[in-house]
C-alpha cells in the first residue's frame, strides 16, 4: 500500500478542477419554515476523478448534485465547470448528465430512442446518433435490447440504460444520485465494479451520492462526508477510514470504539491519553492541532485483538457478548469506566475463554488509536 | 379461570370483499337496470315497423332510411358536427395550456383560486350561462353587426374548457417532473422538453379532454337554444323540436345514432389509450 510513489500525490493536486463551489448556500421556504440544506459549502471535484458526496439522508448531498445539475439554483455562493461561471446556467445548457435515482427512463421510447435522446437535442446527425448508441449499448451489454420498450426490462437493466444514456452525449461530469439503491445486494455489488470500470473507460468525472458508506469506499477517489448541509471532511478512503478528523466521521464510517479522555503529554505525533478507568493509552494526534486536555479517542475493532497469556494489556474488560460474523468474532467487552469495547478478533478463539464475565486483556495494533481534532 | 380456548369457527373464513356482501349482485344490476333499460327501449324501438313506439311489430331499418333522406336532420347533424369540431379543438387547446400553467409552473399566488376559477362554470346551472351568453353576444352583435356560427362555436368553445381540463390535469399530476427533469438534462430546451416528453405522455389525458368535449358539445341543448341563429339548428335541438309533435321511431333512430357515436368514441380511446400505456 506504501509503495506508492510520494509524487503521486502531487500530480492529483495539480489535476485541473472540473467543477468548483464556492461559498455555495441553499435554503428552502421562507420565515420560520425556512430550512438550510447547504450551509457555506466550499467543494473542488477534480478532472476524471470518482467523487463520492457521503452522508445520512437529509445531510444535503442531494441538494449539492441538484445544484450541480441546474434543477435548483443555490441562495448564494457560485459554481464553476472547468474556470466557466454556470451557477445560473438553466440545465440544458450545462455539459453535466445525471443518472436519476428512479432512473427516469422515457416511458414512451424505447432503450435505443432513450440513450440516443440526449443527441438528437443536441441536434447531431442521426447516423452518428446511431452509431454512439450502438457503442453506449455495448458499453453496458444491453446490444439484444436497442428495440425493447423499458418497461420490459429488469431492475439492473434500466439501470444500465440510464447509465448508458447519460454517458452517451460525454459530459464532462455525470451525476450519479443514489443508482444502486432500488438494487438487490447481489448486484449492487457488480454495478459497484462495473460504474468503477466505465468511469476509468470514459474518463469522465463522476460525483456519486450514497449514503452508504461501503459503497463509498470500495469506488470512489475521494469522499466528501457530509452532515447538516456541511462538509465535514474530504479525503481518499483510506483517508476517511484511517484518520478521521471528525467524530461524525469516524462514526459514520466503520465500526469504531470512540471513548472520552485527558491528553497528558505529547511526543512529536504521539499522545498519552488518560481514559477514564484511569489506563493510559498511546494515541496518535491529528495532523492539525495538539491542544491536551480533554480529547476523543478512536480505535477500529479490527486494530484490537484479545492478550496471549503474558502478554502486556492495554485494556482490560468484561466479557459480555460474542457474535459470530463469519470471518472474525466480535466480542463486545465492559470497561471499568463503563463504556462498550468491540474487538473484531480474526483467527482462531482457541485458549480464549469466551464465558460470559471472563476478564480479557486487549492490545492496540501499533498506530490503531487516534485522538479526533 | 374460565374457558379460553379460541372458538372453532363454523365456516370456512372468506376474505372481506366487497363483492361477498348480501344483496351485491341484486344492488348491481338493479344500478345497470336504471341505466340501461330506457335507452335499451329507444335502441330496440328504433328497429320497429310500426309507427308507434310502444307496441312492436317487425324488425325494419326503415326510420333509419327515413332519417338519411330527412334534410333537416342532415342539415343539423352536419352543424352538429362542425361546431363540436372547432369547440373540441380549440377548448382542447385552452385546457392543454390551463393544466400546463397549473401544474408545469412554480408554485404562484392564487393557483387554488386560478383551478376554481377553471371549474367553477360546471358549478353554475347551465340556464345562467346560456342567458348571459346571450345577452354579452347581443351586445357585441349590436356594435359590431357581425353574424354568423362562429357565435355558436364560441359558447360551445368555452363552456367546453372546464371538461376537458379535468382528464388533462388528472393525467399532468400523475405525472412525475422527473422525467421533464431528465430531457432538460439531456439538452432538451423547454419547448423540445414538451415537444418530446411532456406532450406524447399527456396525449392519453388530451385525448380524454377532447373526446369529452366533444360528447359535450354535441348534446348541449340549453346554451345552443339560446345562442343559435336560424340555419344553426343542432342535432340536440332538432330533435327537441320535433318531439313537440310527438316521439316518433324516425327520432328514435337518430338518438340511436347518437349513443353510438358517443360508443365508438369511448371504444377507440380505450383501445388508444391501451396501446399507448403498453
Amino acid at each position: 500500500m506504501s509503495s506508492r510513489p510520494a509524487h503521486a500525490d502531487h500530480q492529483a493536486q495539480d489535476r485541473r478542477n472540473t467543477i468548483s463551489a464556492r461559498s455555495l448556500v441553499k435554503t428552502f421556504g421562507h420565515g420560520e419554515t425556512r430550512v438550510t440544506a447547504l450551509d457555506n459549502i466550499d467543494v473542488d471535484i477534480r478532472e476524471n476523478e470518482f467523487f463520492t458526496l457521503l452522508g445520512p439522508s437529509g445531510c444535503g448531498k442531494t441538494t449539492l448534485l441538484r445544484l450541480i445539475a441546474g434543477f435548483e439554483l443555490p441562495t448564494g455562493g457560485t459554481i464553476e465547470l472547468e474556470g466557466k461561471d454556470i451557477t445560473a446556467l438553466p440545465p440544458h445548457l450545462r455539459p453535466v448528465n445525471t443518472v436519476f435515482q428512479n432512473y427516469a427512463l422515457f416511458p414512451h421510447m424505447t432503450v435505443a430512442e432513450n440513450v440516443g435522446f440526449g443527441l438528437k437535442m443536441l441536434g447531431k446527425p442521426s447516423g452518428d446518433i446511431d452509431a454512439r448508441v450502438k457503442k453506449m449499448l455495448s458499453l453496458v451489454q444491453l446490444e439484444a435490447m436497442a428495440n425493447r420498450r423499458t418497461d420490459q426490462l429488469s431492475g439492473g437493466q434500466q439501470q444500465r440504460v440510464a447509465l448508458a444514456r447519460a454517458l452517451a452525449p460525454a459530459p464532462k461530469v455525470l451525476l450519479l444520485d443514489e443508482p444502486l439503491a432500488a438494487l438487490d445486494l447481489k448486484l449492487r455489488k457488480n454495478m459497484q465494479l462495473e460504474l468503477k470500470s466505465l468511469q476509468h473507460e470514459t474518463g469522465i468525472t463522476f460525483v456519486f451520492v450514497t449514503h452508504d458508506q461501503e459503497e463509498a469506499l470500495t469506488m470512489s477517489d475521494r469522499i466528501a462526508v457530509m452532515r447538516d448541509g456541511a462538509i465535514l471532511q474530504i479525503g481518499s478512503p483510506k483517508d476517511i477510514y484511517d484518520r478521521p478528523t471528525h467524530r461524525f466521521v469516524a462514526d459514520f464510517i466503520g465500526d469504531i470504539n470512540i471513548f472520552e479522555g485527558t491528553v497528558e503529554s505529547t511526543e512529536g505525533n504521539q499522545a498519552k491519553v488518560r481514559l477514564r478507568d484511569g489506563e493510559t493509552v498511546l494515541a496518535r494526534m491529528p495532523e492539525a492541532g495538539t491542544s491536551a486536555g480533554s480529547c476523543a479517542l478512536a480505535v477500529r475493532p479490527e486494530s484490537l485483538r484479545i492478550a496471549g497469556p503474558g502478554e502486556a494489556a492495554a485494556l482490560e474488560g468484561t466479557l459480555e457478548n460474542v457474535v459470530y460474523m463469519g470471518a472474525a468474532h466480535n466480542l463486545h467487552l465492559r470497561l471499568g469506566s463503563g463504556e462498550e469495547l468491540v474487538v473484531r478478533h480474526g483467527g482462531s478463539t482457541e485458549g480464549i475463554d469466551l464465558s460470559p464475565g471472563a476478564q480479557l486483556g486487549v492490545v492496540i495494533a501499533p498506530g490503531g488509536a487516534r485522538v479526533l481534532a | 379461570m374460565a374457558e379460553t380456548s379460541v372458538p372453532t369457527p363454523r365456516r370456512a373464513p372468506r376474505a372481506r370483499d366487497l363483492k361477498a356482501m348480501p344483496g351485491f349482485k341484486t344492488i348491481g344490476w338493479a344500478c345497470i337496470f336504471a341505466l340501461y333499460m330506457p335507452l335499451a327501449v329507444l335502441i330496440i324501438f328504433s328497429f320497429n315497423d310500426n309507427r308507434s313506439v310502444v307496441k312492436w311489430t317487425e324488425f325494419s331499418l326503415r326510420w333509419y332510411e327515413a332519417a338519411l333522406e330527412n334534410d333537416g336532420i342532415r342539415n343539423a347533424a352536419w352543424v352538429s358536427v362542425k361546431v363540436a369540431a372547432v369547440a373540441t379543438i380549440f377548448s382542447t387547446i385552452a385546457a392543454t395550456m390551463a393544466a400546463l400553467a397549473t401544474t408545469r409552473t412554480a408554485a404562484f399566488r392564487g393557483q387554488g383560486l386560478a383551478y376554481g376559477i377553471i371549474n367553477q362554470p360546471l358549478m353554475i346551472p347551465e340556464i345562467v350561462t346560456a342567458i348571459s351568453t346571450l345577452s354579452l353576444f347581443s351586445l357585441v352583435k349590436q356594435a359590431t353587426g357581425v353574424t354568423g356560427i362562429g357565435y355558436l362555436m364560441a359558447a360551445h368553445t368555452a363552456f367546453c374548457i372546464p371538461f376537458a381540463f379535468m382528464p388533462i390535469r388528472a393525467r399532468l399530476e400523475d405525472m412525475t417532473l422527473t422525467l421533464e427533469q431528465a430531457g432538460a438534462d439531456l439538452y432538451a430546451t423547454p419547448w423540445q422538453s414538451f415537444r418530446y416528453i411532456t406532450l406524447p405522455l399527456l396525449m392519453p389525458g388530451i385525448l380524454a379532454g377532447a373526446m369529452l368535449a366533444f360528447v359535450v358539445s354535441l348534446d348541449d341543448v340549453i346554451i345552443t337554444l339560446m345562442v343559435a341563429g336560424p340555419g344553426e339548428t343542432t342535432l340536440p335541438i332538432f330533435i327537441l323540436g320535433a318531439l313537440r309533435r310527438g316521439i316518433t321511431p324516425e327520432i328514435n333512430a337518430v338518438s340511436t345514432v347518437l349513443v353510438a357515436v358517443s360508443v365508438i368514441l369511448v371504444i377507440a380511446l380505450f383501445l388508444v389509450q391501451g396501446r399507448m400505456k403498453k
